[in-house]
């Protein structure tokens, strides 16, 4: 039975990791996502899942993938200065492709910045702070239950598709208490690494196949093999060959980019309706809703697409959502990170005009309003 | 005929290393002391850094993290938390534990987490061409010191102990068979277990400082280290350049990171927190 309460964005995450079988968490204390922390030391042990406080971020990332090639669901969560550090791991987990989630609970940035008021500042650091192209899967919720399902669905993301997912919270989502409705019986798809079926001796952890994502074996199990930072072929060994190296770099972004299909969620509100329409993400997405309603009450043709996966993004549907419209606004709290994808995927004849907001205060509805009234003046 | 160890190696030998170099008599240790101790490929994990040394996990017939450099303890630590039944290994070099690693090395001594950490110590960063790291004694030559490093070095085992380590061993290539003896010890003590060990590397190491010939850098080996024992009788003074070998550090009490975790989860399963 559902109980309702109130619940904090960063515990509702560390509810939804749990109930997608999370059971192991490594990390550094950094507000404003230390409660996801201090939830998973306290809810852990009671059910046998492994925690443990590391020395570091660059410490936690690399216990969370070691944890997750034996078999583990591993995660950890940390602030902008924290995902900084893990960056390199990051794209090491990346190139071995094993399943694990970071989740971002984004601060004011950049460097130690103000680190208890919000921010959307590492939207392009979740895509590229680690080197070398590879492509990766990051999420941003806008409420408190959405944290919840959408955890779920980052672990799901992480293990079908042999890669680290990004959970992208912003401070004020993460600290935001709402309305918590959530049966914690509730029967939820629970998706877990492909395991392979062949002989040991036979086994490619890395092989080329058709939907890009290889078999993962657990440690343990009789499948010894090898995970290497190094470029490797599909026995997981070094390799230098041109034609090896060319076409693991491609599958490893293809695999992600090739299910934009799959992965991409989000929402619509008359996108299919409006004349100018709003694309916002995040907690901004609920000022920039409340907005939207405000000024279709007053008779002005407003909608707004609210992404949930922010990447990979979907450049087909911005495209096609964006076109015909006298402008395209983007509210976010930094100097239009999305903004410069949608003005990047649209047609330069559709105006595409960002709403920065980068001295730590939310983007009221107000400011949304103002701008749409302005630019349909 | 192939020695009884060989089946704990991969079949892509030979190894990549330079002639003269330290590293595979390390390999070969490990390998008579798993055999010797009838360890199960199917149950351990093999875990290294960046730099030569750490290249042994890709001839390890294991399951083998290759990673990045410096971190082969935070990934060990994950992994033998998520799998405390499995045997863990770790192997690293100066540069890689010592340097970069050197955080992560303090807090694997004082987690004190079941595994083994073997430190292959050849005084130089020898992957990348001979820049000095932080075991390369004082006044010693580096691409990097083209002068004599006026870096002070650490003592890694000393640091080992001083962070808490709960098994701390030194040994060195040339006595290779005492090697094999403190592996077997580190594997057998129930903790985190050190084992630094002294080696060559005459390409990046020797030819600037003197030794370029890898049998003038064993015999400088076999003349610069001495048995623990020997040594509690010897002045500093005839200490002052020699590596003192054997377990010098050995705590059966100290509590054990994952037995003290399984404890904590069966107390807050029975309802006493």
């Amino acid at each position: 039975m559902a109980k309702v309460r109130l619940v904090q964005g960063n515990e509702a995450c560390a509810l939804g990791a749990l109930k997608a079988g999370a059971s192991f968490y490594a990390g550094y204390p950094i507000t404003p996502s230390t409660e996801i922390a201090e939830h998973m030391a306290e809810m852990m042990p009671a059910c046998g899942a492994r925690f443990v406080q590391m020395e570091d971020e660059i410490a936690s990332i690399g216990a969370v993938i070691g944890a997750a090639a034996t078999g583990a669901k591993a995660f950890t969560a940390t602030s902008g200065p924290g995902f900084s550090l893990m960056q390199e791991l990051v794209g090491y987990a990346a190139l071995t492709e094993v399943p694990c989630v970071i989740v971002d609970v984004q601060r004011m940035g950049p460097s130690t910045g103000l680190p208890t008021l919000s921010s959307q500042g590492d939207i392009q650091q979740a895509r590229w702070g680690s080197h070398g192209d590879h492509s990766v899967i990051a999420i941003a919720p806008s409420s408190v239950m959405e944290t919840y399902y959408q955890t779920i669905k980052a672990f799901n993301l992480a293990e079908k598709y042999r890669t680290p997912v990004v959970f992208l919270l912003d401070e004020e989502i993460g600290h935001l208490r709402e309305r918590f409705e959530v049966d914690p019986d509730e029967a939820v798809e629970i998706i877990d690494r492909k395991q392979p079926t062949c002989a040991p001796e036979e086994y490619l952890p890395y092989e080329n196949v058709e939907d890009g994502v290889p078999a993962m074996a657990k440690f343990g199990q009789g499948y010894r093999y090898h995970i290497t930072g190094l470029t490797h072929n599909e026995k997981g060994f070094y390799s230098s060959a041109l034609p090896v190296v060319d076409t693991f770099n491609r599958r490893l972004l293809g695999k992600i980019e090739d299910h934009v299909d799959e992965i991409f969620e989000s929402e619509e509100f008359f996108t299919d309706d409006c004349d100018v329409l709003l694309i916002a993400y995040g907690s901004v997405a609920r000022s920039a809703q409340e907005a939207m309603e405000e000024l279709r009450e007053q008779g002005l043709k407003v909608g707004l697409f609210r992404p949930i996966t922010i990447w990979p993004i979907h450049e087909e549907k911005i495209k096609a959502l964006c076109a015909g419209k006298k402008a395209v606004i983007v509210p976010e709290m930094n100097m239009a990170q999305y903004a410069r994808e949608v003005r990047r995927i649209v047609p330069s004849e559709t105006p595409v005009i960002p709403l920065s907001r980068v001295d730590s205060e939310l983007i009221i509805p107000e400011e949304v309003a103002e701008l749409v009234k302005e630019v349909l003046k | 005929m192939k020695p009884a160890y060989q089946k704990y190696f991969r079949d892509n030998l030979p190894h990549i290393w330079c002639a003269g170099c330290g590293n595979g008599i390390v390999m070969s240790a490990w390998a008579r002391a798993v055999d010797e101790l009838g360890l199960d490929k199917n149950n351990m994990i093999g875990v290294s850094g960046i730099g030569c040394s750490s290249r042994i996990t890709g001839y390890l017939d294991l399951h083998t993290l290759h990673t990045a450099h410096g971190r082969a303890l935070p990934f060990a630590t994950g992994a033998k938390m998520a799998r405390p039944d499995m045997d863990v290994f770790v192997f690293s070099g100066d540069g890689d534990c010592s340097a970069i690693g050197g955080n992560h090395f303090i807090h694997a001594c004082r987690r004190n987490i079941n595994m083994t950490l073997i430190v292959i110590n050849n005084n130089i960063y020898g992957m990348t061409g001979g820049q000095f790291s932080p075991l390369t004694p004082f006044g010693k030559k580096a691409t990097t010191a083209p002068y004599g490093s006026i870096d002070r070095s650490f003592n890694l085992c000393d640091l080992a102990i001083g962070a808490g380590a709960s098994f701390v061993a030194r040994g060195d290539i040339f006595h290779a068979k005492q090697l094999t003896d403190l592996i077997k010890a580190g594997y057998q003590h129930k903790g985190f277990s050190v084992i630094e060990v002294i080696a060559a590397c005459p390409i990046s190491y020797g030819r600037r400082n003197g030794i370029p010939n890898p049998a003038d850098m064993m015999q400088y080996i076999k003349e610069h280290t001495v048995m623990k024992a020997a040594a509690e009788k010897m002045s500093a003074e005839e200490l002052a350049d020699k590596h003192i070998i054997g377990v010098l550090q050995e705590i059966n009490e100290a509590p054990e990171y994952c037995e003290s975790y399984a404890a904590l989860c069966e107390r807050v399963q029975g309802g006493t927190k």
